[in-house]
């Protein structure tokens, strides 16, 4: 860790000179300096609003927690100009294996095909991603984000929100129009705003060991269920950069955690599990998790995101890149709000696709844990029976839930247009847009998510042939593939993986969810499109 | 499709000889372990979630119904 900033300075701002009636007032105030929190501030300020990001501590978080980054958080990351660093820094990986006991069930590969700029995964500590996008944030002028500033009041008016924030200096208050809560599961913000946080409880303990170690292993994703090593439970093996190596051991229910948590004893499991004792150990935790999340993702001019917003299980990798989902989501709405180009009743579509994606992670992450840790005999005797299968079926092996992850959701979503034409295949409206491999006229190669960075992350019609040039309503880009002036599609993969032909275009949102698409679109059904895509009707 | 109750093998009482004669000498447990594989294998035969639960629904009621008359007859 020792290329990391970990440890940052309060500074006292001068709004903390102003009275309490003379209150500064900004457009957005963001509350939470985890990766949720500074994503979001770099997306708005990127997309030119003023920021500011407060939080209660002034240091990044210990201990690696979240590791795994799926592909589209990487692909957010690009547009927010670090997914570069993230991944030569990070450990990419795509394949998984599964054991049951000595015996390798199956092993899988979430991105068996070539062609897109992004891994499936890669594995970093949290703490160097908050690192690396604290130094984005430091670039950006228009983000002011102020350590150990702890929000302890919060008044709702009509038009604003009031907040009081505590500092070493003593505390004062701030006006913001929109706040977004990004505190995290114990989110002060949330008890503020009186939300309840209801959910279902896990009574199985898991105990998460960093250890530094070298070791041949290869990067993938290894997970045994009843292993010679740690009988009866299950247990996770992930390589991390730097030679660190993420450990997961399922424990008994009723395992005394200050017991297991002792060096001593965590040190012969896992040697039991390594074949050695060369290792020292990084971090350990004990963690028990629930599955929850807040009835309404908006509370007023109170916005709550990642996991002041909702909870799962770490298996499926579904914690920090659903939050990252939910600052892609919210970020580009909330521009267009404050900039009067789109009603506040925008931000209700952040409500209804977010909420949709947390009941699918939290019902995906359940089913995950519920399998990993039965919670009768017939549910093990079911996994059991599972388990047995899987050694010689090709469907007991897909029925072996070791945790299914990450994908982003396909929203249904008030801002999408349904499909009037014939199609085979695809991104439907409310799905991400897929990358393709393309290339510029002059022959130098790219990829299709760097297309639409070029073209400024607006809404951006995907034209594939000639046609529709003159068409295009204002404010929207046009991102072409063939036809005279367009990117080349060499592979033919983009036409492949957009179902298209001549005259094809899809309108891509801001966040590059595909709002609409068309065999060949008239203006009036453009326009349509877009009004319904930027919350018009 | 729907989940079809009427009789569909040509020789039923083979069917459930079959059936019975899997279980025999096995200890409830075994036997519970069978059943379980064997729902699964059947399960995935079948391959339509609206005809499984069609089935769980069935066999869920009749369960009840037949628990609760034991109840009433002790």
């Amino acid at each position: 860790m020792t290329q990391t900033k970990t440890q940052f300075g309060y500074r006292r701002h001068p709004d903390q000179d102003r009275s309490g009636a003379n209150a500064a007032e900004y457009p957005v105030v963001v509350v939470g300096a985890g990766p949720v929190g500074l994503s979001l501030a770099i997306d708005l300020a990127q997309r030119g609003q003023s920021v500011v990001l407060l939080d209660d501590a002034d240091r990044i978080g210990e201990g690696s927690r979240a590791i795994c980054f799926s592909k589209r958080s990487l692909e957010f990351w690009d547009r927010l100009g670090i997914g570069q660093r993230m991944v030569d820094k990070g450990v990419v990986w795509s394949v998984g294996k599964i054991f049951h006991g000595t015996t390798q069930l199956y092993q899988f590969n979430l991105l068996p095909e070539e062609g897109h700029k992004r891994p499936a995964f890669i594995n970093l500590q949290q703490f160097y991603a908050e690192a690396y996008l604290v130094d984005r944030v430091e670039e950006l002028a228009a983000i002011d984000l102020r350590w150990r500033n702890k929000v302890i009041g919060l008044k709702q008016r009509n038009d604003h929100v009031l907040l009081t924030i505590e500092t070493p200096d003593g505390p004062y208050r701030l006006h913001a129009n929109f706040v977004v809560a990004c505190d995290g599961a114990r989110s002060s913000l949330r008890q503020m705003v009186g939300a309840e946080f209801a959910g279902q409880v896990f009574e199985d303990q898991f105990l998460i060991a960093d250890v530094k170690m070298t070791a041949a292993f290869p990067t993938e994703r290894w997970f045994w269920f009843d292993p010679p090593f740690h009988a009866g439970r299950s247990a996770l093996l992930h390589k991390q950069p730097d030679d660190i190596w993420r450990i997961d051991l399922q424990l008994h229910p009723d395992a005394d955690p200050v017991v297991e948590k002792r060096p001593e004893n965590v040190r012969p499991r896992i040697a039991r599990m390594l074949g050695h004792d060369k290792f020292d150990f990084e971090w350990i935790s004990l963690y028990k998790f629930q599955c929850r999340r807040m009835d309404r993702f908006l509370h007023g001019r109170v916005i709550f995101a990642g996991d002041a917003a909702h909870q799962v299980s770490p298996f499926g990798a579904r914690g920090a890149n659903s939050g990252l989902e939910d600052a892609e989501n919210i970020a580009w709405k909330l521009d267009r709000v404050l900039r009067g180009s789109s009603p506040e009743a925008l931000l209700e579509s952040y409500h209804t696709e977010r909420s949709a994606a947390a009941d699918e992670n939290i019902r995906e992450s359940t089913r995950s844990t519920d399998f990993m840790a039965p919670s009768s005999n017939q549910e093990a005797r079911l996994r059991k029976a599972v388990l047995s299968l899987a050694k010689e079926t090709e469907f007991g092996k897909r029925m072996v839930n070791a945790g299914r992850l990450s994908v982003p959701s396909i929203y249904h979503s008030p801002l999408s247009t349904a499909d009037a034409d014939k199609w085979r295949g695809g991104p439907r409206p409310g799905a991400s847009m897929p990358d393709a491999p393309i290339a510029e006229r002059s022959g130098r190669s790219m990829f299709l998510t760097e297309a639409f960075i070029g073209k400024g992350t607006r809404f951006t019609l995907l034209a594939f042939g000639n046609g529709v040039s003159s068409e295009v309503p204002d404010g929207v880009s046009t991102l072409r593939i063939g036809g005279d002036d367009g990117f080349v599609d060499a592979a033919g993969l983009a036409t492949q993986r957009y179902d298209a032909e001549p005259g094809t275009a899809y309108l891509l949102r801001p966040d590059g969810y595909v709002a609409a698409r068309f065999r060949h679109p008239s203006r009036p059904s453009l326009d349509a499109a877009l009004a319904r895509a930027a919350g018009h009707n | 499709m729907a989940l079809s109750t009427s009789s569909n093998f040509a020789k039923p009482d083979d069917a459930f000889r079959a059936l019975v004669e899997a279980h025999r000498g096995l200890s409830d447990a075994q036997s519970a372990d069978l059943d379980a594989a064997l729902v699964l294998v059947l399960a995935n035969h079948i391959g339509d979630l609206d005809v499984l639960t069609e089935a769980i629904a069935l066999a869920k009621r009749r369960m009840l119904d037949a628990s609760q008359q034991q109840q009433q007859q002790q």
